[in-house]
């Protein structure tokens, strides 16, 4: 437990903060040292002190109070307890007017040290106890996001609240829009790790080169335009989750790289020579069958199983028909609200309709096909012939003359006829095509359509 | 077998050698020996504060442990400081070869009480035990009763039975079943 809450010992003299280690070592805390103000930064930047101790005299470079005020602009819920052998009121009042938790005098009895790091670990205790109560709650609302009743999609509920504490890694299967981001939302906010980042990146929409920045981030001079250091996803989600969607489109050399972090959790920066550890849980989305990819040599197969430790399947919303009138409800009501425009509900036959269709583009097509209903109603209800357009579209398909064309040119020309309905709105087209624009971003990439 | 050294450092009363060779074969298996007492290093003097310097003890015993060593026990009769501590009873490197303990604080006579030889002793055992814990890899222990609790006044040291709790005992018992030690 003690391993959770690493200090930080700031002296010049090299006794001092050996010593120090030392006896706090004894206790059971991971401690570090630094001999220097711009040293203790470096380590700062690494590791989530919980305590730092640093001494107020220090010849040459940042003091104490300098290095204090840096600490906290990179950790600022570190407690900073200064230590001096030059007890004077005013540096006392300085230091703590300058964010120091306590201010303490060596050489000090040990009984003193050892209550001051226990009674600021309990406030940390407190602290984070409290943010992960917070979550909980927000953990309800998160809940409540996932609108079922569908038993498929119940025991996927249940299933995200067992595993929510894990480390273990994630591999949720669901078409496009079937709403595998929420799932894994689910995940990391019904978990230890709720109070700390959730951060999302979807892979299919970068080039290689942009991806693997975005992910590891860069070093200064890694290429042209990195003027500076610039942390990726990663480092960004250290102590959290990072939620990779898209992830069997990524390209050989990033599967292998990620293979890395995943075995070790560790990588390098691009442009870099230093090792960056990082304590990510990972979950990963694809609306691919990875399996298939593994067999047609696409996807990596150590790094498939490394991605599938636990699988959630998601059913497409036809496999959940009893969950279309819930889910319309629910957009009505919040789309509603969100546009200002007062609509009362639904129609039993409108619904009759909505249930009867297929929903290629899922959760998330529904939702929009309520938007467009919403904007263009004129009474205070969603009637059957608001989406009478959407029987069309069915009917449409249903009557519709296949040309004698390839799969791929049919998909090829559908994505050009959309974008060129939308002028060229990517989200609007993707939204029309009933796919997610990371989706549609991809397949842009494989038609090689320049947009 | 690589062995637990004791060694001397400066004037050490006999009896508490005996004691601490006693308690360590107690809860060691290795073989103790006994290295011929060492000189208090010249630089561990604090003038300013009337003490000793820990850390050069320790550094000191790292460069006279003999090459079988597997632990090396200093133990000193004069009042052990680091920089950021008033007093140490002992000092320990934590999963490390060396160990000091100072039986300075341990006499009744440093509080202004007649001595008591069998008090000096129970003292001697624990904290003896505790510093030798640390070289094990055990940290302080949240049973105020085990030798390894963390004590910062002597009171503290009183308070505690002259052994391991059964949670720290067991963890030692897999350290000398599981490593070469």
């Amino acid at each position: 437990m003690k391993k959770n809450w690493p200090i930080l010992v700031v002296d010049d003299e090299d006794v001092m903060c050996e010593s120090m280690a030392a006896w706090l070592r004894e206790d059971g805390y991971h401690v570090d040292t630094a001999p220097n103000g711009q040293r203790a930064l470096e380590l700062a930047k690494s590791m989530d002190y919980a305590i730092c101790f640093v001494d107020l005299k220090m010849p040459g470079g940042m003091d104490g109070i300098e290095t204090m005020m840096e600490i906290h602009r990179i950790r600022p819920e570190a407690s900073i307890i200064i230590i001096t052998a030059y007890a004077t009121v005013d540096t006392a009042i300085q230091a703590m007017k300058e964010g120091a938790q306590e201010y303490i005098v060596k050489p000090c009895n040990p009984q003193e040290i050892s209550m001051l790091v226990s009674r600021i670990l309990k406030l940390k205790k407190l602290q984070s106890e409290n943010a992960i109560l917070r979550k909980k709650l927000t953990r309800q609302y998160r809940h409540r996001d996932i609108i079922t009743k569908n038993p498929r999609m119940e025991e996927i509920l249940t299933l995200t609240q067992d595993i929510a504490s894990l480390r273990s890694t994630v591999l949720i299967r669901g078409e496009s829009g079937t709403g595998k981001e929420l799932v894994a939302r689910a995940v990391h906010f019904s978990g230890n790790r709720a109070e700390k980042p959730f951060i999302v990146m979807s892979c299919a929409a970068l080039t290689e080169t942009l991806l693997e920045s975005e992910l590891f981030g860069y070093e200064k001079g890694a290429f042209t335009g990195a003027a500076a250091q610039a942390k990726g996803k990663f480092e960004l989600a250290n102590g959290g989750t990072i939620f990779l969607d898209e992830i069997g489109d990524i390209s050989p050399k990033l599967q292998a790289d990620l293979l890395r972090v995943l075995q070790e959790r560790r990588f390098y920066r691009v442009g870099g020579n230093q090792e960056v550890e990082v304590d990510v849980r990972i979950i990963a989305a694809t609306n691919k069958n990875l399996a298939e990819e593994v067999q047609q040599a696409r996807f990596r197969e150590d790094l498939y199983y490394r991605l599938n430790v636990i699988e959630i399947r998601l059913p497409p919303l036809r496999e959940r028909r009893e969950d279309i009138p819930l889910l319309a409800e629910h957009f009505v009501h919040h789309i509603s609200s969100a546009l200002g425009k007062e609509v009362g509900g639904i129609s039993a036959s409108a619904l009759k309709v909505l249930i009867a269709y297929d929903w290629p583009g899922n959760v998330r097509e529904l939702e929009n096909v309520i938007e467009r209903a919403i904007v263009t109603c004129r009474n205070g209800m969603l009637d059957e012939h608001d989406f009478t357009w959407l029987q069309q579209n069915a009917g449409a398909q249903q009557n519709w003359e296949v040309p004698d064309v390839s799969l791929d040119d049919l998909e090829r020309r559908a994505i050009i006829a959309a974008l060129e309905r939308k002028h060229g709105n990517v989200k609007e087209a993707s939204a029309a095509l009933g796919i997610d624009r990371s989706t549609l971003y991809d397949k842009l990439k494989r038609y090689e359509i320049v947009h | 077998m690589n062995g637990l050294y004791l060694v001397a450092i400066g004037s050490v009363p006999a009896k508490a050698l005996e004691w601490i060779e006693n308690t360590a074969a107690e809860w060691f298996p290795l073989p103790i020996r006994r290295m011929p007492s060492l000189s208090i290093p010249e630089g561990a003097y604090d003038p300013k504060r009337g003490q000793y310097q820990s850390v050069e003890i320790m550094k000191m015993l790292a460069q006279c442990a003999p090459r079988d060593a597997s632990r090396v026990l200093g133990v000193t009769d004069v009042d052990l400081e680091i920089p950021m501590l008033s007093f140490l009873f002992g000092q320990a490197q934590f999963d490390g070869p060396i160990a000091v303990v100072s039986l300075c604080r341990l006499h009744q006579e440093f509080y202004g009480l007649p001595p008591e030889e069998s008090l000096l002793r129970e003292r001697t055992a624990k904290e003896v035990l505790h510093e030798l814990g640390h070289t094990f890899g055990l940290v302080h222990c949240s049973d105020p009763k085990c030798a390894m609790s963390l004590a910062t006044h002597i009171e503290l040291v009183d308070a505690k039975a002259e052994q391991y709790c059964s949670r720290c005992g067991m963890q030692l018992v897999e350290r000398f079943t599981s490593r070469e030690e």
